[in-house]
């Protein structure tokens, strides 16, 4: 039963849901600046660990400050983003135990867009535009050597980055469907995956880095972008391509989330009455 | 059929102790092979005790559930696979649940729900407008939700889940924890609302009184199976309810005299009172002697009693034959 407008409608639907979030939130004045403020902060803190981490050695796994502040630029600044458009998901816990869930899925509207948009943390928002000016100061005191394919991968590579995070979010979350107390084991592969990207995978080694790096995928959202940007060698060795093809991995990323929740939205098991 | 359900099924796996470390998995069916066949502008009442499988079943029909099996259709979609359609097509109302934004006040919950309904502006104004008057919303419109008290909510809600005109109303234990005013005036309302005969009406509840006010007919479940599906007439022939003719009498009779198609209940000194089963009060009147005859009261049978027997009695004397939970615990969660 295609609708003639349907896209539209939807659109205009889910924009009214964010405004109604909007205005509750705003009502909460002083707490929403105090928030605004502390955001930034914590972002700002994790450049601040690099900078001191370079005050005791000159190079990081094969990295100098310039080039390990690209990666660290990259990944908190897509971090920052996903964090801010999917990291709300993680409320999902609260709402399928609390069977809140139901009233969700009784609306005509997708359940995963409604979710985010239900709760969208407008005060997280200076900290993504914080993320991006700190990625854009580095990229540009980065001295790289521009190309039309690097000015391309340069704005490629975050939004691939945002999307896996987010796919990560999304994942993790919809482990609440099988497992309501899920607690804080979501958060070793959000926020774990993001300190883990935030520094030159070259850093890590052994079975950890095979897991985290190649098996989920996390060296592909920060790490060889940013030496195809810098036109650097992988030190590992890997040929210099995979930076270029790197964004990709947020394709199946996705596809992987959005099968996961489909699973877990069948699984829903509701609350008792 | 506004709704069709076949052989509905709805397993749940939980994990019981066993020992003091080892946990064991147990299939337990919540609905077990629910047959429903509702028709356009019908009223069906919903009832059986806690844990019976009323919201399970309320929640497979509305595409909140997926069913572990049976066949299933609303409003001729498939509600888990069709939701996002079926949901603009009925109108649902959980008793403790909120379809409204706790922060905002009642009024811009509606014209939220316009949006996300996609109501053409007219057509919404004017619902609106129908239920302000009907269901009295207008001292607490600009209320945010959460200051609400519970009746002013669920005159709310009830709102909510009509303002896209829906062809279909859920209600899952819509008078739950309501004062005997607000109860009035939902099943008021309901009763309104089901007398135009556009909306069909599926209704959860404890409260016997909604159901006779609002119900022809009555659905029971248990144990995760229909029990009875009929009148609430059908159901006390079933369970042999009867009328009672209680008659007071100025003086005492030596004995009470024989009536025919009806069995003495009670017999006091100036008391008796008879159930009726073939006779009618007439024959019972007839018997006595006329100049005794002080007051006569005639006792509906009352559908508490009847619906706490099915309760308590084993499903398997009053299971209509059919389905079989094969394999399966019963039980509720």
């Amino acid at each position: 039963m295609a609708e003639l407008g349907a896209p539209a409608g939807a659109l205009r639907a889910y924009w009214a849901l964010l405004r109604a979030q909007a205005r509750g939130q705003a009502s909460y004045r002083a707490s929403f600046a105090v928030d605004l403020v502390s955001n930034v902060g914590a972002t700002a803190l994790d450049l601040v660990t690099v900078l001191v981490l370079f005050g005791v050695t000159r190079t990081l796994g094969g990295f100098d400050l310039r080039a390990a502040l690209v990666v660290n630029a990259l990944a908190a600044c897509a971090f920052a983003v996903a964090d801010l458009l999917v990291g709300n998901i993680e409320r999902i816990k609260l709402y399928v135990r609390t069977g809140l869930f139901d009233a969700v899925l009784v609306r005509p509207l997708r359940a995963l867009p409604q979710l985010l948009l239900m709760d969208l943390p407008v005060r997280k928002l200076s900290r993504a535009a914080f993320g991006v000016a700190v990625y854009l100061v580095v990229l540009a005191a980065a001295d790289l050597a521009w190309t039309p394919a690097r000015v391309a991968l340069a704005v490629v590579a975050p939004v691939a980055a945002v999307l896996f995070f987010g796919s990560v979010f999304v994942v993790t979350a919809s482990v609440a469907f099988w497992w309501t107390d899920s607690g804080e084991v979501g958060n070793a592969f959000t926020y774990g995956g993001r300190d883990f990207t935030s520094y030159p995978v070259s850093i890590y080694s052994g079975w950890f880095r095979a897991l985290f790096a190649y098996g989920l995928g996390f060296a592909f959202v920060a790490y060889h972008p940013a030496l195809a940007l810098l036109g650097m060698a992988d030190p590992i060795g890997l040929p210099s391509w995979v930076g270029w093809a790197a964004p990709l991995v947020a394709l199946p990323a996705c596809a992987a989330a959005a099968a996961v929740w489909r699973l877990g939205l069948r699984h829903y098991t509701s609350t008792g009455s | 059929m506004v709704i069709s359900a076949v052989g509905l099924r709805k397993e749940f796996t939980v994990r019981v102790k066993a020992g003091r470390l080892r946990r064991v998995k147990r299939t337990v069916a919540a609905v077990d092979g629910v047959d429903i066949a509702v028709a356009r502008g019908e009223m069906v009442g919903y009832i059986g005790p806690n844990g019976a499988g009323k919201s399970t079943t309320l929640k497979m029909l509305t595409g909140v559930l997926t069913p572990s099996g049976g066949e299933v259709s609303v409003c001729g979609l498939s509600p888990v696979r069709q939701r996002t359609t079926l949901a603009r097509r009925i109108g649902v109302v959980f008793g403790q649940r909120s379809q409204l934004w706790w922060d905002l006040p009642l009024r811009e919950s509606f014209t939220l729900l316009r949006h996300v309904y996609r109501v053409p502006p007219a057509e919404h104004a004017a619902r609106l407008r129908t239920c302000r008057s009907l269901l009295d919303l207008d001292p607490f419109l600009d209320t945010p939700v959460r200051q609400l008290s519970l009746g002013q909510r669920m005159r709310g809600e009830l709102t909510a889940a009509l303002l896209h005109g829906p062809e279909v109303l859920f209600l899952d234990e819509p008078t739950i924890g309501l004062d005997v005013v607000s109860r009035q005036a939902v099943r008021g309302f309901l009763s309104a609302l089901g007398a135009t005969g556009d909306v069909t009406l599926v209704l959860t509840t404890h409260d016997l009184a909604d159901i006779e006010k609002l119900c022809k007919r009555l659905l029971v479940i248990d144990h995760g199976r229909v029990v009875h599906d009929g009148t609430i007439e059908a159901l006390h022939a079933r369970y042999g309810s009867r009328r009672r003719v209680v008659v007071e009498l100025d003086g005492p009779l030596e004995a009470p005299p024989e009536v025919p198609g009806a069995s003495l209940a009670a017999a006091e000194p100036g008391r008796l009172a008879y159930d009726l089963e073939t006779a009618t009060v007439g024959d019972v009147l007839t018997r006595l002697p006329g100049a005794l005859l002080r007051d006569v009261a005639i006792v509906e049978p009352d559908i508490e009693d009847v619906v706490a027997r099915l309760y308590t009695e084993p499903p398997a004397a009053t299971t209509p034959a059919g389905h079989g939970g094969l394999g399966a615990a019963t039980g509720a969660p």
